[in-house]
């Protein structure tokens, strides 16, 4: 019954991807690609582009494995939830309105840009933690205490190592929106890839829009497979095994 | 209080791009219900497409909003409706459907099996044990998942300001141009309140829906 629909599904895919092929050369994207005069700019978009997730997301995941984590010990635990709630609260404001925001106050230029980006990924990643933590069984943290574990070797050998994969989960949604929303980061004058797509658009040059949309769209999916293919080495066996 | 007076000025300008920015959100929900929901339970049938389905909708997921403006502009411009709502909405209905297939399809797999089959033992056929046993205890879930698409819709139809379909993002679009901080708080501000809104708002409809045993189930749960 299902054989038939899923060989449809794999013919479909083939068919868009060709379609796809055959759209970029009629638009010109490849050639805007391949023109070696457009390199250089290509080049520092998506430095530009980089350097705004690599710095935003290095900070996000510091500060929201620390949150999520300080918020799991005994002495914060009863703020957890009225944080969490403000952190949901947080996750429901749009993208271009933090920009927006944070523009307002800080100004234009790669600092506000990365401010906001910052802001924007805490959230997933300090959520993630704290759940994922949250979710270690308590009898698995009574046996590392009968064991005789101090309670920072219980977060380090127990409770992050079980969390990992939720932690991770967190982490790839950060990431993801943060690729996204970094494309918008041109719009209070940080650069990136969003150079291309907004001027695009209001020059109606498809051949730049597309060498724009594209480049960041593999961006988004292959940061989100690096992380499925990090959680494969990050994630201990015994975990994985046991889902199976 | 500049946002204030701002929005005080143009009451009349605030109050059509709110009805512009409801109107996309809430048509591309329905159109996204439409087609997410009997797809979600067709996939719990069929164990094979589940996989390929859910996968499919989570790469739509993975794209940039902006860039999926981008890259249907071209396709769309072939009908000619590359700028404006159409595309937007297309967007939306694509974006949604993630959450809504997803928490469809988790939901009735998680049904029970012993209430499916103490439905069977009653007699009921496929569609009646569809409609009145999975469905209702699928519900609060499938309406989580509509909130998650209807917040984010939100936010991305503030971006679609951009390929000109209007809404709240026009404020911040034109303030940015304009350098016209009230302007840009006051788009800001709006849409951030309507997503609060609007959560809290699909919150109370999950409530409501949820059937009055599952409630107490979870009420005693606790």
């Amino acid at each position: 019954m299902t054989r038939p629909a899923a060989k449809l599904y794999n013919i479909a895919i083939i068919l868009l991807a060709f379609c796809g092929g055959v759209a970029l050369e009629k638009t010109g994207t490849i050639a805007f690609l391949t023109d070696p005069s457009n390199y250089p700019e290509l080049m520092r978009l998506l430095f530009q582009h980089f350097y705004l997730v690599a710095v935003s997301m290095a900070i996000a995941t510091a500060l929201g494995l620390f949150i999520g984590i300080i918020l799991t010990r005994p002495k914060f635990k009863r703020y957890s939830g009225i944080v969490m709630y403000v952190v949901g609260l947080g996750q429901t404001i749009p993208s271009l309105a933090v920009l927006a925001l944070v523009m307002s106050f800080l100004g234009i230029g790669t600092k506000p840009a990365i401010f906001a980006l910052t802001v924007y990924s805490i959230l997933p990643i300090a959520r993630n933690t704290l759940a994922g933590i949250r979710a270690v069984p308590v009898s698995t943290l009574d046996a590392a205490k009968g064991m005789g574990m101090t309670s920072t070797g219980i977060l380090i050998q127990v409770e992050l190592p079980m969390a990992m994969k939720v932690i991770l989960t967190g982490f790839r949604v950060a990431l993801v929106i943060n690729i996204g929303t970094a494309a918008l980061a041109y719009l209070i004058g940080a650069g990136g890839m969003g150079d291309w797509i907004f001027s695009g658009i209001n020059m109606m040059m498809t051949d730049k829009l597309l060498a724009g949309a594209i480049p960041v769209t593999l961006m988004a999916l292959l940061a989100d497979f690096l992380v499925e293919l990090l959680s494969a080495v990050l994630v201990s066996r015994g975990l994985r095994l046991s889902e199976e | 209080m500049g946002v204030l007076h701002f929005i005080e000025k143009n009451l009349h300008q605030v109050l059509f791009l709110t009805w512009e920015h409801i109107f996309m959100v809430a048509l591309s929900l329905i159109i996204a219900t439409a087609i997410g929901v009997p797809l979600g339970i067709l996939i719990t049938k069929k164990v094979n497409l589940a996989k390929r389905v859910i996968n499919s909708a989570n790469i739509i997921m993975t794209v940039p909003s902006i860039a999926l403006f981008g890259l249907m502009m071209p396709i769309l411009a072939i009908v000619g409706q590359g700028l404006g709502k159409v595309p937007a909405i297309v967007a939306l209905v694509l974006y949604s459907q993630l959450p809504i297939i997803r928490n469809t399809y988790v939901a009735i797999k998680n049904v029970p099996p012993s209430l499916r089959d103490a439905g069977k033992g009653m007699g009921m056929n496929k569609w009646e044990l569809l409609k009145e046993v999975e469905i209702p205890i699928a519900v609060p879930v499938i309406i989580a998942g509509l909130r998650t698409a209807a917040v984010m819709n939100i936010g991305i139809a503030a971006i679609a300001a951009y390929i000109g379909a209007g809404g709240l993002g026009v404020f911040i679009q034109q303030g940015i141009d304009r350098v016209y901080p009230e302007m840009i708080l006051s788009g800001a501000l709006l849409v951030s309140l309507f997503a609060i809104l609007v959560d809290g708002l699909m919150a109370g409809v999950e409530h409501l829906l949820t059937p009055k045993g599952i409630q107490l189930e979870k009420r005693l749960a606790q």
